[in-house]
């Protein structure tokens, strides 16, 4: 095969990696870009930093808000599913599947609206603590946001859990290691790793997701760019500037989740 | 036997009622006063724009996969380019962009033969968008199906001579299959999902409508929940076919569970 002798007669990585064509393309997306800078419109910048800045902020506050809280309802989700009893089991498979079976932006919007309009009818909701809060948009994005990830990472962690060699478990049982200590020192950090390469993806999407709760008017990076639409009738600019800065938080979270991968020991064979 | 405290009961039917409100759930029902017709017109409009992406981003899969293993080092980087960008940016971010800018340059491109701006028709317009958003991942699915295959196989074909087209016909497309089939599937039930997403541009499918029939009538939980209920429906009948479908693309291969 060609691509085995390439490997072969490879170069050091750099040069194999910046060949002629590559050089072309780059200057062609170079050209592009500052036919973009010069051509298009971006005297509305500098109005609208502050508060895209704002934005950008809310949206990676809603990502890591969401995915750390529905990691850890992930977590039980799918040791239940693996290994629970029936009447354990069962609910939380239930839950797995509504969620994946349901768009996440019908359970936004069942969440703001349904329980949004649900509330105020009970005196004692708007007598708590709590109603500051309920009465603002974020609680139920949030809620939303990390239901949604708690069901399609229970799903995976499910995988992972069931996937760690028996012997591994029954080895620890020999050390006369407790249950908690097992699933503490053994069964949790392999199923995490195993996990690891999934849930970056998995993460990525979660980021993708995160728009979606500017229907609700929570205003995220999403919601900044609709308004500077809206007020200045800039039509492209704002979005391909979007698209921008999600590329780059994927960027962000794909790099550190390599990061995270390369710090765990492997051993082959 | 105690009975159940007269006033916990009341309690209870007060929720039950606050959460659906009395008596709404006759306005799902088909006959005008209720607006499930509405619902099920939203659930053909959706299926059919998932039928339509899942089709053109097949396509676009299709080639894409062949351009990333077979094409030459610069069709292989513009792939590259396609799938890294269309999945790195948020559906409804694309969604956007594809919908504004697509309208766009097929009105301008009238505007020059000479013809009035045109209508742009929301179905095709849907099915576009997902469709080359489809196309992204559906790449992905199939190089790593291409790639699962024996190499013998591709070998063997390549030393009777085939060229690449029949190649792809007869031996790669038909072996990839049963490899390619759990993440087609997975794409396929992203799609139905994905069509909710055509809510944000004002196109009447499920999500849209039934958020339409829900603010007119206030009966929000009634109606979520039962566009909920089709959804996860439409995801359990694909369940259903599609893990027939799997079947079939494997026979006469090992189970893959294997003996262990």
């Amino acid at each position: 095969m060609s691509s085995e002798s390439s490997v072969l007669t490879a170069a050091p990585r750099t040069s194999a990696w910046l060949q002629p064509h590559r050089i072309v393309l780059i200057l062609i997306a170079a050209a592009l870009v500052l036919a973009s800078v010069f051509y298009m419109r971006w005297d509305w910048l500098p109005g609208y930093l502050p508060i895209a800045i704002g934005g950008i902020w809310r949206t990676i506050w809603l990502l890591l808000a969401s995915a750390g809280l529905g990691i850890m309802l992930a977590i039980p989700l799918g040791l239940v599913q693996a290994t629970g009893p029936k009447i354990l089991s069962v609910p939380a498979k239930t839950f797995c599947t509504i969620i994946r079976g349901t768009p996440l932006l019908l359970q936004v919007w069942l969440l703001y609206y349904g329980l949004g309009s649900l509330f105020p009818q009970f005196p004692w909701i708007r007598e708590s603590f709590m109603w500051p809060y309920l009465r603002q948009a974020w609680p139920y994005g949030l809620l939303a946001l990390t239901l949604s990830f708690a069901g399609y990472e229970g799903e995976v962690m499910r995988g992972a859990f069931a996937g760690v060699a028996r012997g591994q478990l029954e080895a620890a049982r020999a050390f006369g290691m407790s249950r908690w200590k097992i699933f503490r020192r053994i069964w949790l950090p392999q199923a995490v790793q195993r996990a690891l390469p999934t849930l970056a993806g998995e993460t990525v999407l979660q980021l993708k997701a995160t728009p979606l709760v500017a229907t609700i008017t929570v205003v995220d990076v999403y919601a900044v760019a609709s308004r500077v639409r809206q007020e200045t009738f800039v039509v492209y600019e704002p979005l391909l500037l979007l698209a921008l800065v999600y590329l780059c938080i994927t960027g962000i979270i794909v790099f550190a989740f390599r990061k995270v991968e390369g710090r765990i020991p492997t051993r082959l064979g | 036997m105690p009975a159940v405290h007269p006033s916990r009961r009341t309690k209870l039917s007060d929720f039950l009622a606050a959460v659906f409100g009395h008596g709404t759930l006759g306005l799902l029902a088909l006959e005008p006063p209720g607006r499930g017709s509405f619902l099920l017109l939203g659930l053909m409009n959706s299926i059919m724009i998932a039928v339509g992406a899942t089709i053109l981003g097949l396509t676009i899969g299709i080639a894409g996969a062949c351009g990333k293993l077979y094409g030459n080092p610069v069709i292989k980087d513009l792939c590259e380019v396609y799938t890294t960008l269309v999945r790195a940016v948020p559906e409804l971010v694309l969604i956007l962009l594809l919908y504004f800018a697509g309208t766009d340059l097929i009105n301008r491109v009238l505007a020059v033969w000479g013809y009035p701006p045109a209508d742009i028709n929301g179905v095709v317009a849907g099915i576009f968008v997902l469709g080359v958003v489809q196309g992204a991942y559906s790449t992905e699915v199939l190089r790593g199906a291409i790639l699962a295959i024996p190499q013998g196989q591709i070998e063997a074909a390549r030393a009777f001579g085939m060229p690449l087209m029949l190649m792809l016909k007869r031996i790669t497309l038909p072996a990839m299959l049963p490899f390619a089939i759990p993440g087609l599937a997975n794409l396929w039930l992203i799609a139905t999902k994905d069509t909710a997403l055509l809510a944000i541009v004002g196109f009447n499918e499920l999500t849209q409508t039934t958020r339409t029939a829900a603010g007119a009538t206030k009966a929000y939980f009634t109606f979520f929940m039962a566009a909920g209920a089709l959804y996860l429906a439409l995801t359990l009948f694909s369940n259903l076919i599609l893990g027939r479908v799997e079947r079939w693309a494997r026979r006469g291969l090992p189970s893959v569970g294997g003996a262990a």
